[in-house]
């Protein structure tokens, strides 16, 4: 079955006085329906700036240099402004980090949600709000009637979040792109966020991308995952290999640097270095400088991208003709 | 059983809002010792007042009442210059490299200004303690010169940490120190604060967010809630059999690092209440999954229930017989 989303090669570049920053550079990932992807690395890799390529919201001085985003067959980056925006909140909905932030504050929490049902479809305000009601109830907004009156500021932030999940919900995305969803809110309440998002999964059927910097979450809630390091994926795998056995040597040092409640160990291993400016980028693998098992070949072009299992890819010299780290 | 090198009795901060006769509790009515040469934990959700009870510990704040005790002299009633040379022996990393280091200073003032106000050394004594400071938290000689922003986060944690150890301190608070770093460069500084501890008999008050870490860092832990601890236990008591509901419910919201490994959850409905009107009766009450009608009416206070080796393991919590 074809994928429902589909990016190949997607290029996005920001160009400054200093140079050139390829934040995304030829990255390519899949999502099938009814799954949830998660996209993960540290900040700068380039996670966020893929999540907003595909929804086309890259602004100047940032472009989206080539590629292809795929949606139901069609290239999005084909798209006029017009079609895109039609697309958007609609087809393909998006929550951001920062509930706070993401809504405006001299309207109501309610009304935002039926306007953007309003912009989409041709129902009567009336419909508009009975459906925000439901909406509210379906995440979990106690009272919605009085609630739907409120103000941003008059929110905690977890159920600010629950009310971003549901006007990224309001006209039945298929694609809904989360980018860290829960990274602003307490650990009590990113569980609750998180589970909410799978039952939505569960319930209506949406894919969802989901973007994060934190592998907990990522072990909570995502199907299949994909590692990135500085504008590139570096491994994609379902869940349970990449946990249970990660291959490229950054997702290795990633696992080993984070302590973990439950096992205790006296030393952490960090990863050595740090990650090279964006703005000078060594030639080949983009890891080797950082990378324990770097060989003479790591410095001379681009790491293949290798099938090493069903569905698990990796883009290391080390697995290559069968090899291994 | 040997003297804490710090002692919090009966710790309160209230803050009073601009304009209003509302008053938030942010810290009302902290028991807390750090014994030498130990980590003491301090975790807690956002708001839970973790951060101003590091803040009252080095009297950045001035507290509401309460005595703060180190090495046994008070800080709260010292006169003002006795408290100064003390601040030698207690100073503090923060959580963003970004805002609390000057800008307009380079990494050599950054580090030598503390020495000329607490130590009596000589310019070269200082130059010599200063290359000794970069070496030991892995920075160059050539970075002497530079400016803040001329590093990475991780690297100027690593300045905000030498500038801690610059006066020879034998008290450091740790407020979120790696919170704003990514989790590769997270290691590196939890290793070096540990080998600095090793290397200098630190005592340490590490205050997170991030149970994980703590946990990895710290001999004994302190559980916060709404401006109260609810429970404190060495590491090994509060992982191994958490008391307190709330304790259990933040352990077990913690996702395991093994895909769908998850751990068995004690849910948690609603939000932290707000610290200006906090809930009658025990704090947590209000989401505690297992709250009865005299948790709702008295307050707990909290008591040893168990001694563990020489630190008792401390809860707040009627249901804990």
């Amino acid at each position: 079955m074809e994928p429902l989303l589909d990016v190949r090669n997607l290029r996005t570049h920001f160009f400054s006085r200093a140079g050139a920053v390829r934040a995304v550079d030829g990255v390519s990932f899949s999502l099938d329906r009814g799954e949830i992807l998660g996209l993960v690395g540290e900040s700068g890799c380039g996670k966020s700036v893929s999540s907003l390529s595909v929804m086309r919201l890259v602004d100047r001085p940032g472009r989206i240099v080539s590629g292809e985003i795929l949606f139901e067959g069609r290239d999005l980056l084909g798209l006029s402004k017009e079609e895109m925006r039609r697309l958007r909140g609609n087809r393909l909905a998006m929550i951001f980090q920062e509930p706070t932030s993401s809504m405006n504050p001299v309207f109501t929490t309610g009304s935002q949600i039926a306007e953007a049902i309003l912009v989409h479809e041709r129902v009567s305000r009336k419909a508009a709000r009975e459906r925000v009601l439901r909406l509210m109830q379906l995440v979990g907004i106690p009272d919605p009637e009085r609630r739907f009156r409120q103000f941003p500021h008059q929110f905690s932030g977890g159920m600010l979040q629950r009310m971003m999940v549901a006007m990224a919900l309001a006209c039945n995305p298929s694609v809904l792109i989360a980018d860290e969803p829960v990274t602003a809110l307490d650990v009590t309440i990113q569980a609750q966020i998180l589970d909410l998002i799978k039952e939505l999964r569960d319930r209506t059927g949406a894919s969802v991308l989901l973007i994060t910097h934190d592998m907990g979450v990522v072990a909570e809630t995502c199907d299949r995952v994909a590692v990135m390091y500085l504008g590139k994926i570096v491994e994609t795998a379902p869940l349970a290999p990449l946990f249970e056995a990660p291959k490229h040597p950054y997702t290795v040092g990633l696992f080993a640097s984070i302590p973990r409640l439950e096992e205790t160990v006296e030393w952490l291993q960090p990863i050595p270095g740090t990650v090279p400016s964006p703005l000078d980028l060594p030639a080949g693998c983009l890891f080797r400088n950082r990378c324990p098992h770097a060989l003479p070949i790591c410095g001379t072009a681009e790491p293949p991208i290798l099938e090493i299992a069903p569905k698990h890819h990796v883009a290391c010299y080390l697995y290559e003709a069968g090899g291994r780290a | 059983m040997s003297r804490a090198l710090l002692e919090i009795r009966g710790l309160v901060k209230h803050f009073t809002v601009e304009g209003s006769r509302e008053v938030v509790h942010a810290v009302d009515g902290v028991d807390l010792s750090v014994m030498p040469g130990e980590t003491l934990g301090l975790v807690g959700e956002s708001g839970c007042g973790k951060t101003t009870v590091g803040r009252l510990a080095l009297r950045l704040l001035e507290p509401t009442a309460g005595e703060l005790l180190l090495d046994g002299r008070d800080l709260v009633r010292i006169p003002r210059r006795e408290l100064r040379r003390l601040r030698s022996r207690m100073q503090i990393v923060f959580q963003d490299p970004f805002s609390s280091l000057n800008p307009r200073m380079t990494v050599h003032t950054l580090l030598t200004r503390p020495m000329e106000i607490h130590l009596n050394l000589s310019p070269l004594a200082r130059q010599a303690r200063l290359e000794e400071l970069l070496e030991k938290v892995g920075l160059r000689g050539e970075h002497r010169g530079r400016y803040p922003h001329e590093f990475s986060g991780g690297q100027r944690q690593r300045i905000a940490i030498a500038r801690a150890l610059s006066v020879n301190p034998d008290f450091v608070a740790l407020d979120e120190p790696t919170s704003a770093l990514d989790v590769s460069v997270q290691a590196q500084i939890l290793n070096l604060l540990k080998q600095l501890q090793q290397d200098h008999g630190l005592t340490y008050l590490f205050i997170s967010h991030n149970l994980s870490v703590v946990k990895h860092m710290s001999d004994r832990i302190a559980v916060m809630y709404l401006g109260q601890l609810v429970e404190v236990a060495t590491r090994e008591a509060l992982f191994t059999a958490p008391l307190h509901p709330y304790t259990r419910a933040l352990i077990s919201s913690i996702p395991a690092l093994t895909p769908r490994g998850r751990r068995e959850r004690i849910r948690l409905v609603g939000d932290v209440p707000s610290a200006i009107r906090v809930p009658a009766g025990c704090r947590f009450h209000t989401r505690c999954p297992f709250a009865e009608d005299r948790c709702r009416r008295e307050a707990p206070a909290l008591r040893p229930v168990a001694a563990d080796g020489e630190a008792p393991h401390q809860v707040s919590c009627h249901l804990v017989p």
